[in-house]
């Protein structure tokens, strides 16, 4: 079992290297491209045997406390 | 008086703050940060630096490392607590600076002198700067540019808790101005109690006329005038 999970910058926050990506994007010539954000993934590997609602509810807490900083980003938490 | 300068692993302005703190003629010791205790500390400065090489976060991990509890009790008890570049970070992931930094706008790591505008004259760090002087210090740092949602901002407001912006030569805030994209030019800030601040510029850079300016003695004189003991003179 792994956690899995994706770390944005939050949508009011200034995001430089979304602004960047999305710009050499168009340079490249790729239409369309209304926005970009960069952020972070992480991934944790869960011992054999681990609950997973147990684990589900540990690793959320550890996300708001820990993995994201809920001052500037936002975080999906998926188990699988 | 007694400064503790916090010690993580890849610090790197620590002997900077400890030398600083000696040429104004106060002691100063490295407190490493497996420690639990800051002794007889007066005050506590968290240097500047990548603490556990900046991973996940910048400050993220320093957050949690044994010393920072003892900083928060310190903090906690009124203790005067102040955050340089690396510090401030740190301070700011421990929830005992309000907001965020964030990557500079530009992407870039800036290493230069800027000019500081005091904004607020009414606390421990910044009491002894005269009404109208400009700070010219140096900066070295690529995750700056400060943020805060805008209720957190209108309270930092209302309490007067924005130290120093970024401005011009002439002392306006300018965008130009803004190195790093900081919101409302913001280069420093304290808490609502006001014995805890945080800056991205480097005073401690700032201390000797060798150094191209003296400009951040004010801020650390500022703290030792609350401590109640007036700064000793300039060493040699």
């Amino acid at each position: 079992m792994k956690a899995k999970i994706i770390i944005t910058p939050k949508k009011a926050v200034l995001d430089p290297q979304g602004k960047t990506v999305q710009s050499a994007l168009e340079h490249m010539g790729y239409a369309g491209v209304a926005g970009v954000h960069v952020g972070k993934y992480v991934e944790i590997d869960l011992a054999p045997g681990t609950d997973r609602a147990a684990a589900q509810q540990a690793i959320n807490e550890a996300c708001h406390r820990f993995l994201s900083n809920p001052v500037i980003e936002d975080y999906k938490l998926e188990i699988e | 008086m007694n400064f503790a300068v916090l010690q993580f692993p890849a610090s790197n302005c620590d002997q900077d703050a400890v030398h600083a703190m000696r040429v104004l003629g106060h002691s100063a010791r490295l407190v490493w940060h497996k420690d639990s205790s800051l002794g007889d500390a007066d005050a506590v400065i968290v240097p500047g630096g990548f603490s556990y090489g900046d991973y996940l976060r910048c400050g993220a991990i320093a957050r949690f490392s044994p010393v920072m509890q003892a900083v928060k009790q310190f903090a906690d008890n009124g203790g005067l607590v102040i955050g340089i570049c690396n510090g401030f970070q740190v301070l700011c992931e421990a929830h005992l600076l309000p907001g965020a930094l964030i990557r500079n706008r530009s992407l870039q790591f800036r290493c230069e002198h800027v000019f500081l505008k005091t904004v607020a004259h009414d606390s421990p760090f910044t009491s002894q700067i005269p009404a109208g002087k400009l700070l010219r210090v140096p900066i070295a740092h690529g995750e700056g540019c400060y943020f805060a949602d805008a209720d957190t901002l209108a309270q930092m407001k209302a309490n007067r808790q924005i130290l120093w912006q970024y401005c011009n030569a002439q002392g306006d805030v300018t965008d130009d101005a803004n190195p790093n994209g900081a919101l409302e030019g913001i280069a420093g800030v304290c808490n609502e109690r006001r014995n805890v601040a945080g800056l991205m510029p480097h005073p401690e850079r700032a201390c000797e006329p060798l150094l191209g300016s003296t400009d951040g003695r004010l801020i650390f004189e500022s703290m030792i005038h609350a401590l109640g003991q007036k700064p000793a003179a300039l060493a040699a």
